[in-house]
């Protein structure tokens, strides 16, 4: 049994990624450009999920503020786009600086005027700042509820901050980087969207192996067993602070990559992306995918999104409802969300309660055993 | 206290808002000792063990472990000196298979960058095979450790305590929940053990005692009423009065 049924899965898998690959190579010819630059935004949000699934779905920490490092990737990009294309601005600096009287870059600015800091600073500085926040709650032991309450709280700083902070960062307007040059062509054409569009293909893929690459092996079933049993991997010798703070830090680039890319594609950043809703919905994409998962995430984060967008055009004002609906009927029906249903044996029960197919006969961990037994 | 101790406590006392769970306890253990900690519900007991593995700090005394204090060091730190525990109840990772629960266990060194970066060590799968066999759990290798029976939990438990090769091990009930022929097997398991190992076991069930075969503290209201031979505890009076109860009549 256990033989043809890997046969089968590596078929699926084989298929899955043909089919995954020419979708890619075909979306940016089949879809529209409006079409391809929301498949584009929804694809870089999959890699915020990975991050999430990391952390929630395998080390159990779930985390109510990875807004705070979407944005902090979204506003580096922002910010190294507006500087470079600022050579016709008052000061040469980007043009909002001009209508709050600031004549000097913000000296921690300086750094953005190279690309190559900026393509560091978008995934290290958000994996800093969450390594930073995850080691001081971790190590006071601050676990459960009160860790997804403390990551929402400073959520909340970190709105407020930006929201506030004009002479830096433009406030509440954000930085649009639309109407901003890259190799010489707007960010926001056609082209440019198009290859932006390739280029998160290429890192949710990225994302992807690296996130698998990181729960494989005993590092991955420390994480488990953090999750599952934190006091007994303390007990085998192994500290968990540093583990969570990996992980946690991890997340937080991955998020960083995800809003930096989401920015360049959506045409601004603002204190919005640091919105309480908007890092509860991360967590939904996850739980409605599949916790514990990967693709799970990656594929809740699109559909969801693409749903939210198809729903929305057709009947404004009642996505909210369909979202709600989803989440309670995830909690309730389906607690390992669709993907984890499917890896179960969901739909072979499924099929099992319309009569469709037949019982197994024992419990199937004991069938295996007889079969050993005998053998002996 | 003498040399040859490997583990001494000195006076503890833990209290609870006012409430001496353990008052004035005062053990040594020998190296290479099997001893088996007796007592009523709320002696102390399980209280004892948090001492020393540092889930709870003592109010007051000293914990020595091989001539270092214990006291104030993090649960981590205390497992990787070498004082290995085995819980109440079986605590084993249900979602991960029995190997890979073993690989928790024997992997040394405990950082992460050892476990993200190099496979696991030959000598350690060698362990590994060596653990699953005395335990008998050989077959069921890559199967969920959550899928296990309960004696098959208990089991996977010692071996991941002994493949942690603890100087000391502090085991919690180990025969809570076995059958009879499970008991017997796990008392020859635990007396093998010691001589090589440290081994401090906590129990209620006096056969499984009386099968150890070894020293025996009787704990209660948390210090050590009395310490011996099974054959000197039962016939104690301070211990059949609060504890064994008067021969049957």
């Amino acid at each position: 049994m256990s033989l043809s049924k890997i046969k089968f899965d590596k078929k699926i898998v084989l298929s899955f990624w043909i089919i995954l690959i020419a979708l890619i190579i075909a979306a940016p010819t089949i879809l529209p450009v409006f079409r391809l630059n929301l498949l584009g935004r929804y694809l870089s949000l999959s890699i915020v999920a990975l991050g999430v699934d990391l952390i929630w779905g395998y080390t159990g920490l779930l985390s109510l503020g990875q807004g705070i490092f979407f944005a902090l990737g979204g506003y580096c990009a922002a910010m190294y786009l507006q500087i470079t294309s600022s050579s016709e601005f008052p000061n040469n600096i980007p043009e909002f600086f001009a209508l709050y009287g600031v004549e000097k870059l913000p000296f921690f600015w300086e750094p953005f005027r190279s690309p190559v800091f900026t393509f560091f600073a978008i995934w290290i500085i958000p994996a800093l700042v969450a390594g930073l926040i995850g080691f001081l709650v971790f190590r006071n032991r601050i676990k459960g509820v009160y860790f997804s309450i403390l990551t929402q709280a400073s959520l909340l700083v970190f709105f407020n901050f930006f929201n506030g902070q004009q002479k830096l960062i433009n406030g509440t307007n954000g930085l649009k980087t639309d109407v901003t040059q890259l190799f010489g062509q707007m960010v926001g054409s056609e082209s440019m969207q198009r290859l932006f569009f390739w280029i998160t293909a290429f890192l949710v893929i990225a994302a992807w192996f690296f996130a698998k690459w990181v729960v494989k092996g005993r590092f991955g079933n420390i994480l488990i067993g953090i999750r599952d049993d934190e006091p007994r991997v303390r007990f085998t010798g192994y500290n968990p602070v540093i583990f969570k703070t990996i992980i946690f830090s991890i997340a937080g680039g991955l998020a960083g990559i995800s809003g930096a890319l989401y920015t360049v594609q959506s045409g601004i950043v603002s204190p919005q992306f640091m919105t309480v809703p908007f890092s509860i919905e991360m967590v939904i994409w996850v739980a409605v995918g599949g916790r514990g998962t990967l693709l799970g995430a990656i594929l809740g984060a699109v559909f969801i999104n693409y749903a939210k967008s198809l729903v929305s055009e057709a009947l404004p004002a009642s996505w909210m409802f369909i979202q709600g609906g989803l989440f309670i009927l995830v909690v309730t029906a389906l607690p390992e969300g669709v993907l984890g249903w499917i890896q179960g044996d969901g739909p072979r029960n499924l099929l099992q309660r319309f009569g469709l197919k037949r019982k197994i006969e024992t419990y199937p961990s004991l069938e295996v055993n007889n079969k050993e037994g005998n053998n002996e | 206290m003498n040399n040859k101790d490997l583990l001494n406590l000195i006076d503890i006392t833990v209290s609870f808002e006012g409430f001496l769970a353990l008052n004035k306890l005062n053990l040594n253990l020998k190296k290479g000792e099997l001893r088996a900690v007796i007592g009523p519900n709320g002696a102390g007991k399980t209280t004892f063990l948090d001492v020393i593995t540092g889930k709870v700090k003592p109010t007051n005394g000293e914990v020595i472990f091989k001539g270092k204090s214990l006291v104030g060091r993090k649960e981590h730190k205390i497992a990787r000196l070498g004082v290995g525990r085995k819980f109440q109840s079986p605590r084993i990772f249900e979602n991960l298979t029995v190997k890979e629960n073993l690989e928790i266990s024997v992997t040394t060194p405990k950082s992460p960058l050892n476990l993200i970066n190099k496979s696991i060590k030959d000598e350690q799968l060698n362990e590994i095979d060596r653990l699953m066999k005395i335990v008998n759990l050989a077959q069921k290798v890559d199967s969920k450790a959550g899928s296990l029976s309960h004696g098959q939990k208990q089991w996977l438990e010692i071996a991941m305590l002994v493949g942690q090769k603890p100087d000391l091990m502090l085991v919690d009930e180990p025969v809570a929940g076995l059958t009879d022929e499970e008991t017997d097997l796990t008392a020859d398991l635990l007396k093998s053990l010691s001589g090589e190992n440290t081994v401090v076991v906590i129990d209620h069930d006096m056969e499984f005692i009386r099968r150890l075969d070894s020293n025996v503290s009787v704990l209660n209201q948390g210090t050590v009423l009395c310490e011996g031979t099974m054959e000197t505890i039962q016939k104690d009076k301070k211990v059949i009065d609060v504890y064994l109860g008067r021969p049957e009549d």
